[in-house]
C-alpha cells in the first residue's frame, strides 16, 4: 500500500522472536555439536573435534535402538489410525439421530494435553489400581504389567495413541467424504459396479490428497511423541518405549556431555526432515502436479 | 448417505463414544476416591465421593503456584501470538513485501520441528546466552512467554493469515482517503472484522500452552514451573500418590474442557494446519 516500511515493521516483532527462539537454537545446536563440551568435566571449555560427536551418535547402540522402536511406533499407531479413523467416518456416512452430539464426543481426546492422556493411561493400565489389567486377569485370565512387559508395554503406548489421535483422522476423512460430488457414485452403480470396486477406483483416488495430508500430519506428529509415553511408562522396561523424543529426554539432556547431546539433536532434526521430505516429495508433491 | 437400520448406527457410536469417554471417566473415579480403597478391587461404580484430594491439591501452595505460572504463562503468550499474529498477517495481507510468501511458509517450519531436538540448545541459550547482567530468562515466566511463541506464533499467523486476507481491502482505503492514520485503520476498521478469528486464535493458543509440558520440565526449575510440570513431579519411584495425581490431571483438563465446549468446530482446523475445515 503506502510505505513498505509499515509493513515490515508490523512483521518485525514476529521475524525477531522466531529468528532468537527458532533459528539462533538451530544454528547454535549445530556449532556446538562440532565441539567437546562438558562444563562439568575434566576440560569444561569448548574445543573443536570436527565431526567426532557424529561418528559416536551412528555407533550408539542407545540411539539405534531408539529409532527402531519410533518406527515401529510410528508404523503401527499411524496404520491403525488410518484404518480405523477410515472405517469410523465411512459409518458416520449414514443418517442417525445424534450425529453431531457422538461427533463432539469424539473429538474430545484431540483437545487433551498429552501428559493428562499419559496420565489417564497410566490409571488405567498400572496393575494394582487399573481397571484394564483388572478385569483382563478376571476375565481371561491375562495378565497385564506394562511395567515388566516389554511387549505389553509397547502395544499399551499404541493403543493410547490410537485412542488419542484416531479421532482427528475420522474428522478429517469425513470433512474428505463430505465433499465428494454423487455423480460417480450414482453411475458406478448403475453400472453395476459392487462396493470393493466402488472403493478402490472411485473413492479412494478421490480422498486421496486428504488420505496424504492426514498421513503426513500424524507421522510427523507420532515421530515427536513424547509427553505421554513418558507418563506412561518412562519408556522402559528397559528401551521397549524409549521413542527417540524420550531419549532425549531422558538420556541425552541430563548428561552435561553437551556437545554428543547436540549431536544427536542434530541428527534427530535431520531424520525427521528427510522422512517428511521423502513423504512430500514421494505422495503429495506428485498427486498436486497430476491436478495441475 | 447410505440407507441402513438408524439405531444400529446409534448403537455402534454409543459404544464408540463409551470407549472415548471412559479413560477420562475412570480419572475422575480415581481422584474421588480415598486412598485405601484404591487398592481393594477396581470397581467401575462410583459409591460415594470423596473430596480431599481437590482439597488437597488446592491446599498445596507448591501446586496453587504451578497453576498461577501456567495461567499467566498461556495467558501471557496467547495475548502476545495473537497481538502479533495479527499484526504480521496485516502486513503479509495488505502490503508488497519482497519474500513475504516464503515468510509465510518459514513460519511454520518453526511449529514442525521436533520440540524435543530443542531442549538442550534453548536451555544452553537461556542459561549462558541470552541475559543481561544479572537478569536471565532461564527459569522466568516471560522466558517461557517467548519460548512457547515458537510454536504458537506459527500457529497464530497460519490461523488469522484467511481472516485478514478476507476483510476486504477496500474497506482500509477508503479510511486512508478519509485522512485515517495507519493506526486507526487497524484498530478501528479491521480489528473489529477480524474478532471472531481473533478469538478463536486466542483461545486455541491459550490451550496449547496450558497443554504444553517438555519445555516446561526441561527450562524451568522452580520459578516458572507449570501445573503440567507439577504432575509429572507426582509421579516417583518409591510411589505414587495416585489421588493427587488424577486431581491435578482433573484441574489440567477442566480449561481444556471449557475451551472445547466454545470452539469444538474451529479445533480440527487447528490441528491440520487448516487443511481440513472441521
Amino acid at each position: 500500500m503506502h510505505s513498505k516500511t509499515l509493513g515490515w515493521i508490523l512483521l518485525a516483532p514476529t521475524l525477531l522472536i522466531l529468528f532468537l527462539f527458532g533459528v539462533v537454537p538451530f544454528i547454535y545446536v549445530v556449532f556446538v555439536s562440532f565441539h567437546q563440551w562438558n562444563p562439568f568435566g575434566a576440560n569444561p571449555n569448548m574445543v573443536f573435534n570436527w565431526a567426532n560427536n557424529y561418528r559416536r551418535v551412528v555407533f550408539d547402540a542407545q540411539f539405534i535402538t531408539s529409532l527402531q522402536v519410533t518406527a515401529a511406533f510410528v508404523f503401527f499407531a499411524v496404520t491403525s489410525q488410518l484404518i480405523l479413523g477410515y472405517a469410523l467416518a465411512q459409518a458416520f456416512m449414514r443418517d442417525f439421530p445424534g450425529k453431531s452430539f457422538f461427533r463432539t464426543i469424539h473429538t474430545l481426546p484431540l483437545i487433551m494435553a498429552p501428559i493428562i492422556v499419559g496420565s489417564v493411561w497410566k490409571l488405567m493400565t498400572t496393575p494394582s489400581i487399573g481397571i484394564i489389567p483388572n478385569l483382563l486377569s478376571n476375565w481371561f485370565g491375562y495378565d497385564l504389567n506394562i511395567g515388566q512387559s516389554a511387549t505389553q508395554a509397547f502395544i499399551t503406548t499404541v493403543v493410547m495413541d490410537i485412542w488419542h489421535w484416531t479421532p482427528l483422522v475420522t474428522l478429517t476423512m469425513i470433512a474428505a467424504l463430505v465433499s465428494l460430488p454423487p455423480d460417480p457414485f450414482e453411475q458406478a452403480q448403475i453400472d453395476g459396479a459392487n462396493r470393493r470396486q466402488i472403493f478402490w477406483h472411485i473413492t479412494l483416488p478421490m480422498i486421496r490428497p486428504a488420505i496424504l495430508a492426514t498421513l503426513f500430519i500424524r507421522l510427523m506428529d507420532a515421530m515427536r511423541t513424547v509427553d505421554e509415553v513418558l507418563m506412561l511408562t518412562g519408556g522402559g522396561p528397559g528401551s521397549a518405549t524409549r521413542y527417540v523424543g524420550v531419549h532425549i529426554f531422558k538420556e541425552v539432556f541430563p548428561r552435561t556431555n553437551y556437545g554428543y547431546g547436540s549431536a544427536i539433536s542434530v541428527v534427530v532434526l535431520y531424520l525427521t526432515i528427510v522422512v517428511c521430505w521423502l513423504m512430500y516429495v514421494g505422495l503429495i508433491a506428485p498427486r498436486n502436479k497430476g491436478k495441475g | 448417505m447410505r440407507k441402513g437400520n438408524p439405531w444400529l448406527s446409534v448403537l455402534f457410536w454409543t459404544l464408540i463414544s463409551l470407549a472415548t469417554l471412559f479413560p477420562i471417566y475412570w480419572l475422575f473415579v480415581i481422584s474421588v476416591k480415598p486412598a485405601v480403597e484404591l487398592f481393594s478391587t477396581p470397581s467401575i461404580w462410583l459409591t460415594e465421593i470423596y473430596w480431599q484430594n481437590y482439597v488437597d491439591v488446592l491446599n498445596n501452595r507448591t501446586l496453587r503456584g504451578y497453576m498461577v505460572n501456567s495461567l499467566v504463562i498461556s495467558s501471557g503468550n496467547a495475548v502476545l501470538c495473537t497481538t502479533l499474529g495479527f499484526f504480521a498477517c496485516y502486513a503479509l495481507s495488505r502490503f508488497d513485501l519482497g519474500g513475504k510468501e516464503s515468510i509465510f511458509f518459514w513460519t511454520i517450519t518453526n511449529r514442525m520441528a521436533p520440540p524435543a531436538v530443542f531442549l538442550l540448545p534453548l536451555f544452553l541459550l537461556l542459561t549462558q546466552v541470552y541475559r543481561v547482567g544479572d537478569f536471565s530468562l532461564a527459569d522466568t515466566r516471560i522466558g517461557m512467554i517467548l519460548i512457547y511463541c515458537t510454536f504458537n506464533l506459527p500457529f497464530a499467523i497460519w490461523t488469522l493469515r484467511p481472516t485478514l486476507d478476507g476483510i476486504p481491502k477496500e474497506l482500509d482505503e477508503a479510511a486512508y482517503v478519509d485522512g485515517a492514520s495507519p493506526w486507526k485503520v487497524i484498530t478501528e476498521v479491521v480489528f473489529p472484522l477480524a474478532r471472531p478469528g481473533l478469538a478463536v486464535t486466542l483461545i486455541l493458543t491459550w490451550v496449547f500452552a496450558w497443554n504444553e509440558y517438555l519445555l516446561a520440565a526441561t527450562l524451568t526449575n522452580f520459578n516458572a514451573r507449570t501445573l503440567t510440570t507439577g504432575l509429572s513431579e507426582y509421579v516417583t519411584t518409591t510411589g505414587t500418590n495416585w489421588g493427587i495425581m488424577a486431581a491435578i490431571s482433573v484441574f489440567t483438563l477442566i480449561p481444556a474442557l471449557i475451551v472445547f465446549s466454545l470452539v469444538q468446530r474451529h479445533i480440527v482446523a487447528g490441528l491440520t494446519f487448516g487443511a481440513v475445515k472441521g
